[in-house]
């Protein structure tokens, strides 16, 4: 097992390092220039072309990768070209925003959408099944940002139980913190409630017409106990795949979320930087992305073993 | 390290990421009168020398001061600068500091500083640079006055030293403004009425500024940018939306005080609310344009651009950027109208019937083929690219072969650089605006230029309107000045190096139990009380 997890730690050196040169080279590629950002309206090309030899843009593509990548394997994610600040204290600001939007989101998304997933399997056909099947419809189909404005008007301007925007850290309390994150999670747990939901009972579908599910039913165990402690268990691969493969779509969809929420998080400070050329930033966020998401494939293919013993590594 | 021992870390760290960094509490901040402000755009840069972003300038504008500013009269007054003088042979200014000035670290603010500042300043700014040119020596007397001995007289002297929009001359600490000038500041100590936190910056959300209890407001009352710059809340929170619904619910919901750019589409909503007072407090708006290519055919033919002036109908232009005619207005003018620079000479032909026969006479004669005309746009950029879609309509009315490329904003700058033929990534024409105290006089009206390669992007090549403006610069009657501006509206009608669109404001939003804001091209946050 530990010899497996370290094959796999390996195995991500390279497959981030593709990364990283993928990334270079799509900005490289990219039409835009932060340096005619940077110089305004007001400047001229000659201007404009000061500013990029300063900020080592007129080099070629290998020496520009080659300072960068040396400098990120000594993890320096370099300086954000416009604010002058390190891209790993800009990321180090924005991690608790958007950790907390993801927790919550992931815990609303699992609590509410494996229950409603299991109930659908179990009354399949029914008309608790149809409601289950409608709201998964309706959760996929929704945009996030319509949900929000929806959600802001409701809860925020009408009703003014929830703020409408922003973000306060634990230190300013539980509530204000959780105040913040309750609105945004819905709204971007919404699409993940209604993938694992689907998912969930079409595995639980499977599971229920298994022998050993009957047999357990013919033994006199209790629904609850037929439904929770067999069919829940064995049908949990496929779910923990699609909320680790869900962890993926929930890094896009922050984006839209906090900015519509006025979140500081990640996934805003990635889109202003994509928008302003800012590259150092860009090319750290995607590296911390990917190597997230290698680790989350990683404890998802470990966490196989836990519902599975059959599985072995 | 055991596995409790790792998981306490891990619990440790996660705390520590939920909890944020060692700033002032929500509660903390709550004890003080604080002004929450949704700012035009976000704060990226501290140097409002080495960027010319307007949202730069303003934050320049709270952190430091100016020797001298422009009041709504447009007169030049002393800021930083107590007296001055100038010789009789008008070759030299003595200027004498105000008593009390000190720096957001206790120094003194010094001769020495002020020198750096507008040396630096000036290798960035166009003003400058022209005072640069007729600057001898700047010169050090003592602790608290310095002179300017100029190599002949110049009448903008003072004007260069007031300038209000990008590059502001303002005043930094001499080692801070000793930085070369495109090198970026990362500093922020000024001697401005408040001080910016900046442990407590996150670029992309929030700003903080403290009131600076150091600084010795003047006298006056405040004007735009002179005057007692009089600091009433004990803190100043900049809380960048950058979704306008968003934004307009939380000034709704009284999260933020004060909103200062609101989107036309969403003045009614606000205006609903009788907590909300919507105003427009810009008494010069901005000015959108269009702008040709000079390089390549088919502009750079005069009558292909003379063409479009009529076809272009202001009232058009106007309603697509404001959406009401309350917010947006015809300026026929290549100086900003409101300014004493308005000029109506020739305005006829933005103002007079729409002739698009003409148009398509003028076309013709300047031969036009049928070839390809690239018009950029940016759909992040609302101003933009409505005036984009505008364009892109009149042009195929009068049967030209239009291509609109709607990027977003940074792609455009980044094109509108490209100097190659548009089979070579270039372009013909792009639209933007300007806002109305960058467009005041000759001086900094760049899109009138026609220097060439130097000049901004679309490249004219215009001795007389160099000629004029350089006769401008050597006018010493406020008449003759005048004069010369009329001229060169005059030859600009015929050689036509933008077309003015439409004259606009941006209307400000906040809370009622907010008063005190100034009328002013700048959103200035002194003199702004919240009870």
């Amino acid at each position: 097992m530990l010899g497996y997890i370290l094959r796999r730690l390996l195995a991500t050196i390279p497959v981030i390092g593709m990364v990283a040169l993928f990334v270079f080279s799509l900005l490289y590629l990219t039409p835009g220039d932060p340096a005619a950002v940077i110089a305004g309206d007001i400047a001229t090309v000659e201007d404009i072309e000061r500013i990029r030899q300063k900020l080592g843009l007129d080099q070629p593509f290998l020496t520009r990768f080659w300072v960068w990548a040396s400098a990120v394997l000594q993890g320096d994610l370099g300086i954000s070209i416009f604010t002058n600040l390190p891209v790993t204290q800009l990321i180090g600001q924005r991690v608790g925003p958007t950790l907390s939007l993801a927790l919550c989101t992931l815990i609303v998304a699992v609590a509410v959408a494996v229950p409603l997933g299991v109930v659908g399997a179990w009354k399949a056909g029914k008309l608790v099944d149809r409601l289950v099947m409608l709201f998964s419809v309706a959760g996929f189909s929704m945009p996030v940002f319509v949900l929000a404005y929806v959600l802001i008007y409701l809860f925020a301007i009408d009703l003014d139980w929830l703020p409408v925007q922003g973000y306060a850290p634990l230190r300013d309390g539980f509530w204000p913190w959780l105040s913040h994150l309750i609105l945004p999670s819905i709204a971007l747990g919404t699409i993940y409630i209604a993938l694992i939901a689907r998912i969930t009972r079409a595995a639980m579908l499977e599971v229920l017409a298994q022998d050993y599910v009957r047999t357990a039913h013919a033994k006199g165990l209790a629904p609850s106990a037929v439904l929770l402690g067999h069919a829940l268990k064995n049908a949990a691969v496929p779910i923990v795949t699609v909320i680790g493969i869900g962890i993926a779509l929930l890094i896009s969809g922050v984006v839209v979320t906090e900015s519509v929420f006025a979140i500081p998080g990640i996934g805003r400070l990635t889109v202003d930087a994509i928008l302003r050329r800012d590259y150092p930033i860009i090319q750290g966020v995607i590296l911390l992305f990917s190597s997230i998401y290698v680790l989350v494939n990683l404890a998802v293919d470990l966490s196989y073993r836990f519902f599975d013993p059959r599985i072995q590594y | 390290m055991s596995a409790m021992r790792r998981g306490a870390l891990a619990a440790l760290w996660l705390v520590s990421m939920l909890a944020g960094g060692g700033t002032l509490s929500a509660s903390a901040a709550a004890q003080q009168k604080t002004l929450k402000f949704v700012p035009e755009a976000d704060l990226r840069s501290l140097d409002p020398i080495w960027t010319t972003a307007y949202i730069t300038r303003n934050y320049g504008y709270m952190v430091y001061d100016t020797l001298f500013a422009v009041n709504e009269k447009f007169e030049v007054q002393p800021q930083m600068v107590d007296k001055w003088s100038l010789s009789d042979d008008k070759l030299t200014y003595t200027f004498v500091l105000r008593d009390g000035l000190k720096w957001h670290d206790g120094q003194p603010v010094r001769p020495a500083d002020c020198i750096a500042s507008i040396e630096r300043w000036a290798k960035r700014d166009a003003l400058g640079q022209k005072l640069a040119d007729l600057t001898q020596a700047w010169t050090p007397v003592d602790d608290k006055s310095f002179t300017l001995r100029l190599k002949k007289p110049f009448s903008l002297t003072l004007d260069a030293l007031a300038k209000p929009s990008s590059n502001v001359p303002f005043i930094m600490p001499e080692r801070v403004a000793k930085t070369d000038a495109f090198t970026q500041i990362t500093e922020s100590i000024g001697s401005g009425p408040f001080k910016m936190v900046k442990e407590e910056w996150v670029p992309g959300n929030k700003v903080v500024f403290v009131k600076n209890t150091d600084y010795v407001p003047r006298k006056e009352a405040p004007s735009w940018a002179s005057g007692g710059k009089t600091v009433k809340v004990d803190r100043v929170e900049w809380v960048y939306i950058p979704d306008s619904a968003t934004a307009a619910a939380a000034l709704n919901a009284g999260e933020v005080d004060w909103w200062q750019m609101v989107p036309p589409d969403l003045v009614p909503l606000l205006a609903k609310n009788k907590d909300i007072k919507v105003e427009n407090t810009d008494p010069l708006g901005s000015i959108g344009l269009i702008r040709f290519n000079q390089l390549h055919p088919p502009f750079n033919n005069a009558k292909m651009r003379q063409a479009l002036l009529y076809l272009v109908n202001q009232q058009d232009y106007a309603l697509a950027i404001a959406g009401d005619a309350k917010q947006g207005k015809p300026c026929p003018s290549f100086f900003t109208c409101g300014s004493p620079a308005e000029s109506r000479v020739g305005s006829e032909l933005l103002t007079g019937k729409r002739d698009l026969a003409k148009a398509k006479q003028l076309i013709q004669e300047a031969g036009y083929k049928g070839e390809k005309i690239v018009v950029l746009s940016a759909t992040d950029q609302p101003i933009v690219h409505s005036q984009g879609l505008v364009t892109t309509e009149l042009l195929k009315s009068a049967g030209l072969n239009v291509e609109l490329a709607a990027n977003d904003w940074g792609t455009l700058i980044n094109r509108r650089a490209v100097k190659e033929p548009i089979e070579k990534g270039g372009w013909n024409i792009f639209h933007t605006w300007l806002v109305g105290p960058d467009m005041t006089n000759p001086a900094i009206n760049y899109p009138m230029r026609g220097v060439g390669d130097k000049s901004w992007f679309g490249w004219p090549t215009d001795p007389r309107m160099e000629e004029l403006r350089n006769a401008w610069f050597d006018a010493t009657e406020p008449g003759q000045q005048k004069q010369l501006i009329d001229e060169m509206q005059k030859h600009a009608w015929e050689t036509v190096p933008f077309i003015p669109t439409a004259q606009f404001v941006i209307p400000t939003a906040y809370r009622a139990n907010v008063s005190g804001l100034l009328i002013s091209p700048v959103a200035f946050l002194w003199n702004v009380e919240k009870k």
